[in-house]
């Protein structure tokens, strides 16, 4: 038993070491998003295997354009763009759409030698710049599932008036659409100021609950959210 | 024992040796020879081995601030699982989410081993559940337990695999609110089973999303939901409860 067990060891230890040689090598990875929220739709998403010195956004810091263009109006061309010319590898808009609430989605992606962090982003549904987020979270080497728990963040480039008013592009104020088709009419508007302009954690939808004025077009039985929003599941070969 | 049976089975095996006297001869030497040497040590044939029996202790802390839980359900099974985000809940778990009533999920068919708290869990407060069994299939864990003053807010978790934990091994986690889709998020009067209305519990009509998910929290009355009977004192937050589990046995 003894020798079997140090075999064992033997055989560990230099796979180990074969792990341990192989930070540098290609890795094909299943990743599966999930919805986790009843109320919320997230648009096209945006997942990109990239260098330890590129990023997409970083929480503290002021949103690229490329990033409110997603978060605004769900755009990700701009990233994709962005992320091709530093020799990422994406995927794009694997549910083809939107992710509808509860609903789940898995693709595949393989990352070269060089990109040894991975990213992930999608604009969540009704929100004025509201998106899901994972910021460059280290690729590990070993084989393996890992799951990752994801939160809500806002851009810090419009102010939260949750009027849903098709405005969807960079700059225009407003919400582009409820997907869900449960949102109301002639709101008044929430606020029109936006003080923190960073990248932050979202305060979440206020709402109300009334469907033909008051201060949000969002129902407040409906729309808010509590952290986390996605999961993000992800097998390592 | 075994030097008795092996040369019974020679002789036995090689008939025709019965004509060999030295052989035979030997053989009876033998075997008397090993029963006297084995007099003073013979025991009788060991009782077949106990099944082994797996033990855990489940602890479960009660992190929100007006929010009681119901009595904790905790269930062993083999690989599944007993709600999926996005998947229609159960009866039995619409049950428990909406009334607090663990009977039927605690009895759910793929349950090798389960049981209950025996009240419910004040805030601020921890219960200890205790289940056992022998079955070696019993390898995954199910815990869930209703937040009381919502229409269908559960938490807990579901098909982890225990089959590595050694005795006192523990792993605790920090836990978030699921809704499981089957009652529209009211918190009406008579909606809600909890002290802060004393309402209705389960009613098997669906009349929300009808797929479970993560819950987006209580709205309450004086954060803008002027049908609710709940107070702000009744929101609460992810995480809701921090679980432990410890391998006792």
């Amino acid at each position: 038993m003894k020798t079997t067990s140090k075999r064992i060891n033997a055989l560990l230890g230099a796979s180990a070491m074969i792990f341990a040689s192989s930070t540098a090598m290609a890795q094909d990875m299943s990743i599966t998003v999930t919805n986790l929220t009843q109320g919320l739709h997230f648009t096209p998403i945006l997942t990109s295997a990239h260098t330890s010195d590129t990023q997409m956004f970083m929480s503290g810091e002021a949103a690229t354009a490329e990033i409110q263009m997603m978060a605004e109006g769900g755009d990700i061309s701009g990233l994709v763009s962005m992320l091709g010319n530093a020799d990422a590898n994406n995927s794009e808009n694997p549910a083809a759409g939107l992710l509808a609430p509860g609903m789940s989605t898995t693709y595949t992606l393989t990352n070269d030698s060089a990109n040894t962090h991975l990213s992930m982003v999608t604009m969540i549904l009704p929100s004025n710049d509201g998106f899901v987020g994972l910021d460059s979270w280290e690729i590990p080497t070993e084989a393996g599932t890992y799951t990752i728990n994801l939160n809500a963040y806002d851009a810090g480039t419009e102010a939260n008036n949750e009027l849903v008013n098709g405005g969807g592009a960079p700059g225009v104020l407003g919400i582009p659409a409820a997907p869900g088709g449960d949102s109301g009419t002639n709101g008044m508007g929430v606020t029109d100021t936006e003080s923190n302009t960073m990248v932050h954690i979202h305060r979440g939808n206020l709402g109300d609950d009334d469907m033909d004025g008051g201060k949000s077009d969002l129902n407040n039985s409906i729309h808010r959210w509590l952290n986390p929003v996605a999961k993000l599941t992800i097998t390592i070969q | 024992m075994l030097t008795f049976s092996s040369i019974k089975n020679r002789v036995i095996e090689h008939p025709i040796k019965k004509s060999n006297l030295i052989t035979i001869t030997t053989c009876l030497l033998l075997l008397s020879a090993c029963g006297s040497d084995n007099n003073s040590v013979v025991e009788p044939p060991p009782p077949p081995p106990e099944p082994a029996e797996y033990s855990y202790s489940v602890t479960v802390t009660n992190l929100t601030y007006a929010q009681p839980l119901s009595p904790v359900a905790i269930v062993l099974h083999n690989d599944s699982k007993m709600w999926m985000t996005g998947e229609a809940s159960s009866q039995a778990l619409e049950k428990l989410a909406e009334s607090g009533d663990n009977s039927d999920f605690i009895s759910d068919s793929n349950a090798l081993a389960s049981n209950s708290g025996e009240d419910v869990v004040i805030p601020g407060l921890a219960s200890t559940i205790e289940v056992s069994t022998t079955d070696r299939n019993a390898t995954f864990f199910t815990a869930a337990t209703m937040l009381v003053n919502t229409n269908d807010a559960f938490t807990g978790l579901t098909g982890v695999d225990i089959s590595t934990m050694a005795i006192d091994d523990v792993k605790s986690w920090n836990l978030n609110v699921y809704d499981s889709g089957t009652e529209a998020n009211s918190e009406a009067m008579g909606t809600i089973p909890g002290p802060a209305d004393g309402g209705i519990g389960f009613d098997e009509t669906r009349n929300d999303v009808d797929f479970v998910a993560l819950h987006s929290g209580v709205v309450s009355q004086d954060d803008g939901l002027s049908s609710s009977i709940l107070t702000q004192a009744h929101r609460f937050d992810n995480p809701a409860i921090k679980l432990s589990i410890t391998r006792t046995k």
